[in-house]
């Protein structure tokens, strides 16, 4: 185990700047989850903290040291590639016990590393095989084996599930936990996919256009994204988005949807009037009675059962989609027109212009309280 | 496609047969050749049917050479060694500075990495009559002309910006994420060029190793100019068949057919090797 802190990184390549004035800090045996788009550059970050690329500003300290000018052979981190990076001409497990063999351990030393991370892995039958030989799923634990087997104390790893099947996935985000805290190493993981980030990350740094644009536990990301790109980023079905301008009425803030006033208890006053985004998880919506307090007209376009919650795409009357999702096996709606009900208290207000998060009145308030 | 009508696989097998033929029959006909005096290769109308007669191969081991105006000297034999060693010699000079070489122009983007490596190309659109009579004169003054030393110097012109340029091109087909696993798991760079990059590109450099050998084989003017009789490869050596008392055919056919050998022995060798090579997906991983 060992911390991880990065200080001011720049990296350009030629005009353009790929990450921008960057610092993190990753605790001892912590789990980092580096989330964000392509192109975000979190691949180049973890890159140049394994060492093989260099920054052209900032310093890169792991356990503490200065590794910015320390060749990658030297760092000691364990990586994994997205692709793999299998060498095509050693097998299996010449391929696995590369690591070793840079330490110059004895022959039975590494032949018994190999084998416990290979069981481990559940690859210890196919050993010998070269990288052509191996399964997709095959290759993926071979690459991962590699990382893992000379316990090293920062493991880096650029979205290794990626290339592979959705069941093998499925598996390995489940598997992937016990592994890594097995291994008690101080981990960096790179994902596209917010469910691995909220399945592996103890923390999770969201990544766009060379910068962090948001660093928290996957909860505090989930429920309180800090602008509407990351709220779109977590959460499947996406989050539903509409324009709004927030009034006051009656001592509260409202918004109006199809003419039907939903509260929103948590923000103050200094909302009302601008121009926002409301934002909407599936979740926070349901179908209701059109008798139902606060029942806003809809008509039901069409159903989608995604496993374990089943999502309903439905029109509102100025014709601005909705998603609503509720768990499988509930009752549903019929096709046509149905009610829906909007819970005030986990909707979020966006700025239009800037797209941030605007903060909840009871934070807001808080917040003023401690600067005076 | 792989259903063909009877009528196409005969006029493929018809096609297939004609361009082995239009290649092949050249060589067919030298082979002939060399077992025939020069009297029935001259004779009208051609025949393929003929006594054959190892007189021509005896001439050339022998280096004697017999003709109508008496016997002749020739150096046949040790031409064959010359263009083995010097074509030998020259590959291995130019694989051992021209792979590290082509590694650092594949992997290092460092100022003015591209003039060099296109000046380093330039040698090969250059005539060669353009650089030899400088040459000439350098290699006086220097006392490398009539050298092996010079001669495979100067061979570099033709084997190095060869192999520089092939191979290069395979080591940017590695990649890098292989060759940065390497280093991660705690190997030097030169482990890494040595059991990585080196393998990888194993069946690319051998392609440009070969090439560069027939290159190297085949060349006629620098030594043709720069090396005196006992120096001179084959090329140069068989114009000692153009006698005083006439063309000796048979014995040219005869050096032909030996001087081909070593490069379709290497190329068929290689050629297995490569297309093995190839098909082990080592590039791709």
């Amino acid at each position: 185990m060992t911390t991880l802190q990065l200080r001011n990184i720049v990296k350009r390549y030629k005009s353009q700047t790929v990450l921008d004035d960057l610092t993190l800090d990753v605790a001892d045996g912590e789990r980092l989850v580096l989330f964000g788009p392509s192109g975000a550059g979190k691949t180049v970050l973890l890159r140049l903290v394994a060492g093989v690329i260099e920054p052209d500003e900032g310093r890169v300290l792991i356990g503490g040291e200065d590794m910015t000018d320390v060749d990658a052979e030297h760092r000691g981190v364990g990586m994994a590639f997205q692709n793999f990076a299998l060498f095509p001409h050693m097998s299996a497990f010449d391929n696995i016990a590369s690591p070793l063999t840079a330490t110059k351990s004895s022959k039975e030393k590494i032949a018994a590393g190999v084998q416990k991370v290979a069981k481990l892995l559940k690859i210890d039958h196919v050993l010998t095989h070269h990288p052509k030989a191996l399964s997709n799923g095959q290759k993926q634990r071979t690459a991962l084996a590699r990382a893992l087997v000379g316990s090293p104390p920062l493991l880096l790893l650029d979205d290794p599930l990626r290339n592979v099947d959705a069941k093998l996935r499925f598996e390995m985000r489940l598997e992937l936990p016990r592994l890594l805290a097995a291994q008690g190493a101080t981990v960096v993981y790179v994902t596209q996919d917010y469910k691995e980030a909220m399945a592996l990350g103890d923390r999770i740094a969201v990544m766009a256009a060379g910068r962090i644009r948001q660093i928290g536990t996957p909860q505090e990301i989930y429920n309180a994204p800090a602008d509407i790109e990351i709220g779109r980023l977590f959460g499947d079905p996406t989050i539903n988005l509409l324009d709004v301008t927030p009034q006051r009425g009656g001592g509260d803030v409202f918004v109006e949807l199809s003419n039907v006033r939903v509260r929103l208890a948590d923000y103050g006053a200094d909302v009302v009037g601008s121009p926002c985004v409301l934002g909407l998880r599936p979740e926070a919506i349901s179908f209701v009675d059109a008798a139902a307090p606060g029942a806003i007209p809809v008509t039901v376009e069409a159903e989608t059962p995604l496993n374990e919650k089943t999502v309903t795409l439905a029109l509102t009357a100025r014709g601005r989609e909705i998603l609503v999702s509720r768990p499988a096996g509930t009752p549903g709606p019929t096709a046509g027109p149905a009610h829906i009900a909007v819970n005030g208290m986990q909707a979020f207000l966006f700025d239009k212009t800037s797209g941030a998060l605007l903060p909840r009145a009871d934070l807001a308030a808080k917040r003023n309280g401690e600067a005076a | 496609m792989d259903t063909m009508s009877p009528l196409e696989r005969v006029l493929r097998g018809l096609a297939l047969t004609l361009v082995v033929v239009f290649f092949m029959f050249p060589i067919f006909w030298i082979f002939l050749m060399s077992f025939q005096t020069n009297e029935t290769i001259l004779a009208i109308p051609p025949s393929i049917v003929f006594s054959p007669t190892l007189s021509n191969y005896a001439a050339l081991i022998t280096g004697k050479l017999q003709t109508a105006a008496g016997t002749l000297d020739i150096a046949f034999m040790r031409n064959l060694g010359n263009s083995i060693f010097l074509s030998v010699a020259s590959v291995a000079v130019a694989l051992v500075l021209g792979v590290p070489a082509a590694y650092a122009f594949a992997r290092h983007k460092f100022k003015g990495s591209e003039d060099i490596a296109f000046t380093l190309l330039s040698f090969r659109f250059a005539p060669p009559l353009l650089v030899l009579l400088p040459l000439t004169q350098y290699f006086q003054w220097l006392g490398l002309s009539n050298t092996y030393f010079g001669l495979i110097w100067v061979y570099q012109l033709i084997c190095l910006p060869l192999i520089l340029w092939i191979v290069r091109g395979y080591f940017e087909d590695i990649s890098a994420d292989v060759e940065y696993a390497y280093r991660i798991a705690g190997h030097s760079w030169f482990a890494t060029f040595r059991k990585i990059a080196l393998p990888l590109a194993g069946p690319g450099i051998a392609a440009a190793g070969l090439l560069a050998f027939i290159f190297a084989w085949n060349n006629f003017v620098f030594a043709l100019v720069l090396a005196s009789a006992d120096k001179q490869p084959v090329t140069v050596g068989a114009l000692a068949f153009v006698t005083s008392s006439g063309i000796q055919y048979g014995q040219i056919a005869a050096a032909i057919v030996l001087s081909v050998t070593p490069t379709l022995a290497l190329a068929l060798y290689a050629q297995r090797y490569l297309v093995e090579g190839l098909s082990l997906g080592a590039v791709k991983g």
